[in-house]
């Protein structure tokens, strides 16, 4: 199946139905974690409808991209994209995180087009490491995408893959880090502070773009300039807003984790994300 | 009995090198310490096909995830007791996605000897076997662990510990032996008790055996490598022959072989169980063998508690 050329601002409006699908999700199963898909909303669409090499008629062809959601909260914005994109039945959306369904809370395996269960942090690195070297030893060229949080890097494990990233020239990885701010506590700069983060990645041998992770065409661009590069892995500093397009959501730690409390409060998130598309 | 002595860590290298000559697919990790485990003798012989990732056990389990789901045949590698350190990957990203990956660790148990109680895990095939989808499974001798290798490579998809000791094993095996998952091999013939063992404590068990006999008490003697799944049939088997059953093995005699021999008998078949093994306790340093006597799980306490345990049951019958 080719997938049409959408423009920019067709990839923006698919990003605000990926958001409006994941508050959804959340509200109907009244838990779950929109402050975190509601940011990466932008990168999904723009990997899912654009950059990735991707076939829901026959998923398992082996020179695939792959997707990993390291963050793997973020699960309604991927099961939102994933069936947007023809994965499975957008209607399926509905049984997130209930007892009938195949929608676990947490990014889960057992989903058409999922390709490693992640929920645990600072575990879909490394496995997007182990990816990116089978395409290697295979001579395919495909390549492997992983969303990371920026609460997330505070794991040692996630160091422990950027090592080994760069040591064996994974420059079919291309990471994109979340760098919304917030974690479940508060803010990241508060929890655990990282200053010249850029360049403390950069210091471990990857290459890194700074971006606003909310603009598809600088999203694009990127991914293209990643996918040139060569002999080393890239990642993609994202600066986006976790909550982005719901007024009381955005940079509020309590929506880390939280469903919207009351129906007044789900519409208002509707009707703005609504608005902005 | 035959009492060459072997190293099962060689075995596994050897096997897995050449494993490694007709399958393009089979990679292999270590976390700094392949020329320990053994795993450096196809590091050397397929250097394309073999990761270092350094002292980063949580790396190296992640990668194995995303290498089996890409379709390649993974064997991971360090020592027992560092695996731990990536228990939770070895949860989510291995046995939560059902991967091909087999984790074949080294120096388990405390016949590591002088490195001391920090080296010395007793508690490992307890939280390894707490795992959905994984097996466990403890070679006795190097005959075993080259079955073992290949019928894991050639015969299963799903995530498997195996654990291997540093010390050299007598060979108990015949050459043409065949592992499989499930299957237990009775060792001695035996009709008024039974010792069920695995690993190193297989051959201190049957030289027990012998102790038995000279006073009058016949024992059979299990090797049992497969400790999940287990098998039961075996195990039922024993209880209902023999009446009387004494466990042993390099590990806590917490959530290992004995308190898995204890849950079948008392579900399914109640007779009396001696677990033979460490204490809740930590080792120490010493040389591995000695370590055995330190513990009371040399061969003379082998033969003791089977002892104890057939004379306090022979009370226990007469009493009804």
């Amino acid at each position: 199946m080719v997938l049409k050329d959408y423009t920019d601002e067709e990839i923006r409006r698919i990003a605000y139905d990926i958001r409006i699908k994941s508050v959804q999700m959340v509200y109907s199963a009244n838990s779950g974690h929109p402050g975190g898909s509601l940011s990466v909303a932008d990168i999904l669409a723009v990997l899912y409808f654009r950059e990735m090499n991707v076939d829901p008629e026959v998923i398992d062809q082996k020179y695939r991209d792959r997707f990993v959601m390291s963050k793997g909260h973020a699960s309604p914005a991927l099961y939102a994209t994933l069936s947007m994109r023809g994965f499975f039945p957008t209607d399926l959306l509905t049984g997130f995180r209930k007892i009938s369904s195949k929608l676990e809370g947490h990014v889960h395996y057992g989903v058409p087009g999922v390709e490693a269960s992640t929920g645990s942090l600072g575990q879909g690195l490394g496995i997007g490491v182990g990816m990116a070297i089978a395409s290697k030893l295979d001579s395919g060229s495909n390549r492997v995408y992983v969303i990371i949080g920026d609460g997330e890097i505070e794991e040692g494990s996630i160091w422990e893959s950027f090592m080994a990233g760069s040591k064996y020239k994974l420059d079919n990885l291309i990471v994109i880090l979340d760098r919304n701010g917030v974690q479940l506590d508060g803010f990241t700069d508060q929890i655990m502070p990282m200053p010249n983060l850029q360049d403390r990645i950069r210091s471990f041998g990857w290459n890194v773009i700074d971006i606003d992770g909310h603009d598809v065409s600088q999203i694009t661009s990127a991914i293209e300039q990643a996918k040139k590069n060569t002999g080393k892995p890239t990642l993609i500093y994202a600066r986006t807003i976790k909550g982005k397009g719901v007024s009381y959501m955005e940079n509020n730690p309590k929506y880390h984790g939280s469903a919207p409390e009351s129906e007044e409060l789900f519409h208002k998130a509707i009707s703005e994300l609504e608005a902005a598309a | 009995m035959n009492i060459q002595r072997e190293s099962l860590r060689d075995a596994y290298g050897e096997e897995l090198a050449r494993l490694g000559e007709s399958d393009r697919d089979l990679v292999v990790l270590d976390s700094d310490l392949s020329s320990s485990t053994k795993t450096a003798l196809f590091g050397r012989k397929f250097p394309d096909r073999f990761f270092n990732m350094g002292i980063s056990e949580q790396s190296m389990v992640a990668t194995s995830a995303g290498l089996a789901l890409s379709g390649k045949r993974v064997f991971a590698s360090t020592f027992a007791v560092f695996l731990m350190r990536a228990y939770e990957q070895l949860r989510q990203s291995i046995c939560y996605n059902n991967v091909n990956a087999k984790f074949v660790v080294t120096h388990a148990g405390i016949t590591v000897g002088e490195d001391g109680a920090t080296h010395q895990i007793v508690e490992d095939i307890g939280i390894m076997s707490g795992l959905p989808n994984m097996s466990v499974v403890v070679p006795t001798d190097s005959v075993e662990t080259k079955s073992v290798i290949r019928y894991l490579h050639d015969n299963t998809n799903t995530p498997f510990y195996v654990r291997l000791s540093r010390e050299k094993f007598p060979v108990l095996n015949e050459p043409d032996y065949e592992f499989m998952t499930g299957k237990s091999t009775v060792f001695r013939e035996g009709s008024d008790m039974t010792i069920i063992a695995c690993g190193g404590m297989v051959s201190l068990s049957l030289e027990a055996a012998e102790i038995l006999k000279t006073k009058g008490i016949d024992a059979r003697v299990i090797n049992m490598p497969s400790i999940k799944p287990i098998d039961r049939k075996a195990i039922l088997k024993a209880a209902g022959e023999t009446g009387r059953i004494v466990t042993a093995e390099e590990h806590s005699i917490y959530n290992g072989l004995g308190s898995r021999v204890a849950e079948i008998t008392s579900e399914s078949y109640p007779v009396p169980v001696s677990r033979i093994g460490m204490h809740d306790t930590f080792g120490k340093s010493g040389k591995g063998w000695e370590l055995f006597d330190y513990f009371h799980m040399g061969v003379s306490d082998i033969a003791r508690i089977s002892e104890e345990l057939f004379r306090e049951e022979s009370k226990y019958e007469t009493v009804s």
